[in-house]
């Protein structure tokens, strides 16, 4: 056997090292989903009126998707159907008393976020990064709250934004990501039990990244939250979020929603390391990750940065998308996708661009390893009224060993003339003559392998704030680990 | 010459790529401190030579053996060759897109070096060595900051190869047709580079097509290699005889030779 082949194949075994179970009381609501359940969320968390009235309008709006049969099935993934009264929609760790400070937290929930690297200690973390550690469904802390304050930022779990500032999120939820949006947005919709808020205030350049944490523990347990991000005239924030699970043999859902909204010159960077439980090496087990994110610039100047690692779940559906509404607003994607063993991906974005001289980059890098299965998907449509908006999509495939597969389906639809597109993709397989160069020079195979696949990535590591584009060089390696020998 | 040490010892060695057979029955000695340069006409098996020398899994090996510093090398690895001080200047350097010229070096000389049982070099160290060695090639530091190789002109990739050689110092450092593709300023420049490195301590098998790059390399040893084995030995003046008689009259040897 050539090198490329046999040096490639072995390079995927590694186990997935965050797939410990912790031990805790739970107070979940029985499995399945009913009118009941949604109430119940909503009494749980001593939710406003309005609220509870959005989630059973979402809720109706599902029911009815759901009789037609309307959970999409465009997108290059294949499951088998799933059973959603089978799903648990809320479980959260049992609080033994209301939480007056982090030091609370229970013990066993505290170590696992330890044990993931996330200590809820502030003095322990990167001095730079507020942390919101969300288990299973509910937030159980977040750091930095004061000093993020005095500057008028409010960064809190969505429960307590919904307690704090109902009128804030009565105004932004849903504007972004109505519940009629899809199938998935709308189960989130009804039934989301946390997530993060963050709110930043005009003219404040948020001094430290915000970051979440999402950890799913329970079994048979959906995941679904809900983070919504504001930013007013002229503000800045970086916003970081990661997530994995324990090593489950059963599929587990995970339906998020995320919004943006960027006013007049703000500029929001959104940055994800997902590291959900991706499956077993027969393809068994792992997180269907089907996710909506969207931001809207809504004013001028605004800017908006998605930037993704994605090397976990058993399936990914997720397409970050901007809305170019403000003139002269920037809309940008950089993505990293990977799929090993039996993993698939159906991954992109959308850039809708309305206001004039609007701008969006998309850089899209799938790796596909293993018998993973890798799609780029994305859509670039320009409006009528959208004069002089520009596109620059780059969709780059690499493919290691000879089971795997990467699609990609570009849609472009341009309704003004003076729009200028650019459209770059290509496919590559890494040589066995770059892998036998490197090992000339004394570098081993798997260190080869991560070299290369770092230096592909290049371009998108760079968008990452700096703590994590090293997390995410090393988390690409270790996914890869064994897929080369 | 007095007695010096074996640096490597090719004993009739075999190897074919696709089922046919290139090497048949070579064999070559090379001492510590030499420089032999095998010379030969297109298809006799010079880049085979190279490549199996290091280790490319590609060409298979059917008989004979090699000795390098008495080690068996056939049953090593690339990378564990690489470690022992065998060295490859490429003919065809391979683009590494989006990996920094620099960095890479800076993996390579950690493994060699943590292969040996020595301390890794800190990024300061390694920058002061990068340093030293540049000037020894006239290299833009320009270079250095670029993806390994990607956009190289061909003179630059070939002199990149020599500076990769100049930061790794091997003991045997095979230089595989580093004059093609060079204009006669570029061929300058990588030749003093080589020259440079000459060492007691080292020894180079210089493979060309050409003589004149052995106007600038001056080896002790020339070697025609013709169908697979080394029909030819001689010194530096061998080459100048082929240059004007051409590979034709050796190939005529050659065939007598296989006929007896």
């Amino acid at each position: 056997m050539s090198t490329s082949t046999s040096t490639i194949e072995a390079f995927a075994n590694q186990e997935y090292k965050y797939g410990f179970v912790t031990d805790v009381e739970v107070d979940a609501a029985p499995r399945g989903l009913n009118e009941d359940i949604i109430r119940l969320i909503s009494a749980k968390k001593k939710e406003p009126a309005f609220m509870l009235e959005w989630r059973l309008k979402a809720y109706r709006h599902w029911a009815r998707l759901q009789q037609t049969d309307a959970e999409p099935k465009w997108a290059n993934i294949s499951y088998p159907p799933i059973d959603y009264q089978d799903i648990v929609y809320y479980s959260a760790p049992k609080p033994k008393k209301a939480l007056k400070s982090l030091d609370e937290v229970d013990p066993e929930v505290r170590r696992t976020f330890e044990k993931l690297g996330i200590p809820l200690e502030e003095q322990k973390r990167f001095s730079g990064v507020a942390v919101d550690a969300v288990f299973d469904s509910v937030s159980v802390a977040t750091t930095f709250k004061g000093k993020l304050a005095e500057l008028g930022i409010i960064f809190c779990s969505f429960s307590e934004a919904v307690q704090n500032h109902p009128d804030l999120v009565r105004k932004y939820l849903g504007s972004v990501v109505p519940y009629t949006d899809n199938f998935f947005a709308a189960l989130n919709a009804a039934v989301f039990s946390d997530g993060s808020f963050c709110y930043i205030p005009k003219g404040v350049r948020c001094p430290m990244e915000l970051s979440t944490y999402f950890r799913i523990n329970a079994a048979d347990t959906g995941q679904f939250e809900r983070t919504l991000i504001v930013a007013e005239e002229g503000a800045y924030v970086s916003y970081l979020e990661g997530c994995t699970a324990p090593i489950r043999d059963s599929n587990q859902l995970h339906a998020a929603v995320v919004e943006l909204v960027a006013h007049d010159d703000a500029h929001i960077k959104y940055s994800t390391i997902q590291n959900w439980y991706p499956g077993d090496k027969e393809g068994k087990g792992g997180i269907y990750n089907f996710v909506t994110k969207r931001g809207k610039c809504v004013g001028r100047n605004s800017h908006i940065s998605w930037t993704q690692v994605e090397t976990g779940s058993a399936i990914t559906w997720k397409y970050p998308s901007c809305i170019l509404q403000g003139d002269n607003s920037v809309g940008e994607f950089y993505s990293v996708a990977l799929t090993n063993n039996y993993q698939q991906a159906d991954t992109g974005t959308k850039m809708i661009h309305i206001g004039k001289n609007t701008k969006s980059t998309i850089v899209s890098k799938g790796i596909s390893a293993g018998h993973g299965q890798n799609t780029y998907r994305g859509m670039v449509k320009i409006q009528k009224g959208a004069r002089g908006a520009r596109n620059y999509t780059q969709c780059d495939s690499l493919l290691i060993g000879e089971k795997c597969g990467a699609h990609t389906f570009p849609y472009i639809e341009v309704k003004n003339a003076t729009a200028r597109m650019e459209h770059e993709a290509s496919t590559s397989k890494i040589g066995e003559d770059q892998i036998f160069y490197c090992n000339q020079r004394g570098i081993s195979k798997e260190d080869a392998v991560s070299l290369i696949v770092g230096g592909f990535c290049r371009q998108v590591f760079k968008e990452l704030p700096m703590e994590f584009a090293v997390e995410a060089q090393k988390l690409l390696s270790v996914s890869l680990e064994g897929s080369v020998g | 010459m007095g007695e010096k040490d074996t640096m490597l010892e090719i004993k009739n060695l075999h190897a074919k790529i696709n089922g046919r057979e290139i090497l048949k029955g070579l064999d070559l000695t090379i001492r510590t401190g030499e420089v032999h340069s095998i010379m030969g006409p297109n298809g006799s098996g010079k880049s085979t030579l190279a490549q199996v020398l290091a280790g490319r899994e590609s060409y298979e090996v059917t008989a004979g053996e090699v000795l390098y510093r008495g080690k068996n090398l056939l049953e090593m690895s690339p990378e564990e060759r690489a470690c022992e001080g065998v060295f490859l200047a490429f003919q065809y350097p391979v683009e590494i897109p989006g990996v920094n010229n620099t960095y890479f070096l800076k993996a390579a000389v950690n493994a060699v070096r943590k292969y040996r049982g020595q301390e890794e070099l800190d990024a300061m160290d390694f920058l002061a060595l990068m340093r030293s060695k540049m000037k020894l090639l006239d290299m833009d530091e320009g270079l250095l900051n670029r993806s390994v190789n990607e956009g190289f002109s061909g003179g630059e990739k070939k002199r990149n190869e020599i500076f990769h050689m100049a930061v790794l110092q091997p003991a045997l450092a095979i230089l595989d047709e580093t004059d093609s593709g060079l204009d006669i300023d570029a061929m300058k420049i990588v030749a003093n580079g080589v020259n440079a490195l000459r060492s007691p301590d080292r020894a180079m098998l210089v493979v060309t097509h050409y003589q004149r790059l052995l106007n600038y390399i001056v080896p002790d040893f020339v070697h025609v290699l013709v169908d697979g084995r080394i029909v030819r030995s001689g010194g530096k003046d061998l080459a100048l005889e082929l240059e004007a008689q051409g590979y034709a009259g050796i190939e005529g040897e050659a065939a007598q030779l296989a006929k007896v």
